[in-house]
């Protein structure tokens, strides 16, 4: 997560005569492709750590007892070079795209990750956006009617939200709305019979949008709702609290007792003034909100089949594929990373106060 | 609990925590806490069957005589469940106590003496918040190879870093107060110092943060074992027995009561740690948690 609030004096970027935006922006970069070296480090390291051979583990049992064959593979794969020459390979590769082999699909991970990726910013996106919504809407009626049964029942819906674990409730709820109910097709991002959209973001929804195919949109948009709601659970309780929590701090403000003092309407003083106040803490749990989410996928998709990272992460796991699960933890840390970059940027933009310390 | 509440009442007072703490939730959470410490403590005498017997009496649905039915090999999903509560809720008090441990101490060592050691501990810390937290434990658990005591150990080099940082602002607070000048002064090392005089004033929001936590590790470890990568079969781990229900999906008992037992345990925590919160500081409440699961 980011670390924000720090206030470092006004007058140190002003003194080396760079715009304290642009220096904030500059370190928060600086910082961020730090991070990123450090996430394939972790990998690398993790990689080297494993008890297993990797030589045993690529070549099968028979050839790795040729010495010969083990010799020249070492060789070829760069095994007999020190650790940070082999580190230094290692992210080259990554920049080159190599991520290795899966050992369950025999596919290149980068290629399966590329297939899988849209599936998951897909459900990621969705479950962000019923979130944003509920979790935001809920924090600010708790607020608003603090102290009243509203505010103890919203935080006891909250406390449950971050205490369902989502694998369960992936199944319960599949169970009830699919094979009892029938409300929602079942696994799967389409029904079988149906054709995906023509490939522009891999998302089906917008790509069934962009080529104006509705009945495939509606389609895709019933397979999405369980897996997102699902999803959704956790960040709202999250998001809920903190929303709550933010609006407080900005409701008993000077500025806010003014603007009702003006006679301004509620909705107006809420809207315009509260939330606006309230925006930079709830912005910055957002990014915490969506590696909940990504991680979340991990332990959802699997129940409805949906072809993601999630999915491709569980059946990588449980059958203890390596390169796959290490593929799946650059990418999201990467994608994580990324994420709260943006936020970092975002938030210099919006509060003018930030700077790093 | 009981010994939570015991750090708490030395340094601020026990009337007020306790009246705090006498809100409705905190009371459901504490009652449900200690049902489940029961439930561990005294498993081998409560469950009606063996938890690892098995039986040709397979799938079979809630009955009289198997309360909760039986999964796929014909064992008493009741005697599992009980028997689930001796794995997860030790591993994760144990883990929690551990990592408020090590990171706590980290925390302290980095905030208070600066410079290298500061830079050191603490980019550890962010390269572990660089991932979200389920992400990582799965790529070390993974790496470690797949046992409970592996998947304590991702969970551990994931949690620390949470407790390092929020002790490491605190004494770095603490650090230049005239009380702890006044004791080096006087002749206290660093490591005096820091026992004597620091680490007690700046304990209790780490306390809270570690009531907090319990719940959370509590589904991480479940979340693993979900995966495969916590408890090995036969273990009956809570985790491990939805991901049995996953495969036999028809039978939904099989899941279902594993799963509500990790809920009831997790609210529970999790309402505690709310009114602790609420407790010690009435302002500020989120800003010892944000970490994503």
């Amino acid at each position: 997560m980011p670390e924000s609030n720090s206030t470092a004096p006004r007058e140190q970027g002003a003194r080396a005569g760079i715009h304290p935006l642009a220096r904030y922006l500059g370190i928060r970069a600086a910082l961020t492709v730090l991070l990123l070296f450090g996430v394939t480090l972790v990998t690398f390291t993790l990689t080297n750590l494993v008890p297993a051979d990797p030589v045993q583990a690529a070549l099968g049992e028979q050839a790795a007892a040729d010495p010969e064959i083990v010799a020249q593979f070492r060789a070829d794969a760069g095994l007999d070079q020190p650790l940070p020459v082999q580190y230094i390979t290692y992210v080259g590769n990554l920049l080159q795209g190599d991520w290795g082999i899966s050992q369950q699909t025999r596919a290149p991970v980068a290629q399966d990750l590329g297939k899988a990726f849209p599936a998951t910013a897909e459900l990621a996106l969705a479950a962000i956006l019923i979130s944003i919504v509920i979790g935001i809407g809920l924090g600010m009626w708790a607020a608003l009617r603090r102290r009243t049964i509203t505010d103890q029942v919203i935080r006891v819906v909250s406390l449950i939200g971050i205490s369902v674990p989502s694998f369960w409730l992936a199944l319960v709820v599949y169970f009830v709305f699919f094979s009892q109910l029938h409300w929602f097709p079942g696994s799967g991002r389409l029904s079988p019979a149906a054709i995906p959209p023509p490939k522009v973001t891999g998302m089906y929804t917008v790509d069934s949008l962009l080529a104006g195919q509705w009945a495939t949109f509606g389609d895709a948009v019933s397979h999405l709702i369980l897996p997102a709601a699902v999803l959704a659970l956790y960040t709202i309780g999250l998001l809920t609290r903190f929303a709550r929590s933010a609006i407080l701090e900005v409701l008993d403000l000077d500025y806010v007792r003014a603007a009702r003092a003006k006679g301004l309407p509620g909705r107006i003083v809420v809207g315009r003034y509260v939330l606006r106040g309230a925006l930079v803490p709830i912005i910055t749990v957002l990014g915490v909100a969506f590696g909940s989410l990504l991680s979340g996928t991990v332990l959802v998709e699997k129940v409805y089949s949906w072809h993601g990272l999630g999915e491709y992460a569980y059946s990588a796991a449980t059958k203890l594929d390596l390169p796959a699960i290490m593929g799946v933890g650059l990418i999201v840390g990467f994608v994580y990373i990324g994420l709260n970059f943006l936020i970092d940027v975002l938030y210099g933009v919006i509060d003018p106060r930030v700077r790093v310390a | 609990m009981t010994d939570i509440l015991a750090v708490q009442t030395r340094r601020k007072g026990r009337l007020r925590i306790s009246k705090q703490l006498r809100t409705p939730l905190a009371i459901t959470g504490g009652a449900i806490v200690v049902f489940w410490l029961l439930i561990a403590l005294f498993a081998q005498w409560i469950r009606p069957f063996d938890p690892l017997a098995q039986d040709f009496m397979r799938l079979q649905p809630p009955s009289a005589e198997h309360w909760f039915g039986t999964d796929q090999v014909g064992r008493d999903v009741l005697s599992r469940v009980i028997t689930g509560a001796q794995v997860s809720i030790p591993l994760a008090l144990m883990l929690v106590v551990f990592a408020m441990l090590i990171g706590s101490l980290l925390g302290a060592i980095a905030g208070y003496f600066g410079k290298a050691i500061d830079e050191v501990i603490m980019r550890i810390a962010d390269l572990v918040f660089a991932f979200p937290t389920i992400i990582l434990a799965m790529v070390i658990a993974a790496a470690l190879g797949p046992s409970l005591t592996n998947a304590v150990i991702a969970m551990l080099i994931v949690s620390w870093p949470a407790y390092a940082r929020v002790t490491r602002s605190l004494v770095l607070g603490a650090r230049n107060a005239e009380y702890v000048i006044a004791g080096r002064l006087l002749g206290n090392g660093p490591f005096t110092s820091l026992r004597k005089d620091i680490l007690p004033n700046v304990l209790s929001p780490v306390v809270v943060l570690a009531t907090l936590d319990v719940g959370t590790a509590i589904l991480l470890l479940s979340g693993l074992s979900f995966l495969g990568l916590g408890a090995i079969p036969p273990t009956p781990d809570w985790g491990a027995m939805v991901a049995d229900g996953v495969q036999n999906f028809s039978s939904w008992w099989i899941a279902v009561f594993p799963g509500l037992a990790i809920l009831t345990v997790v609210l529970a925590f999790n309402f505690l740690g709310d009114a602790l919160r609420d407790a010690l500081d009435p302002r500020s409440q989120e800003a010892v948690q944000g970490r994503a699961l």
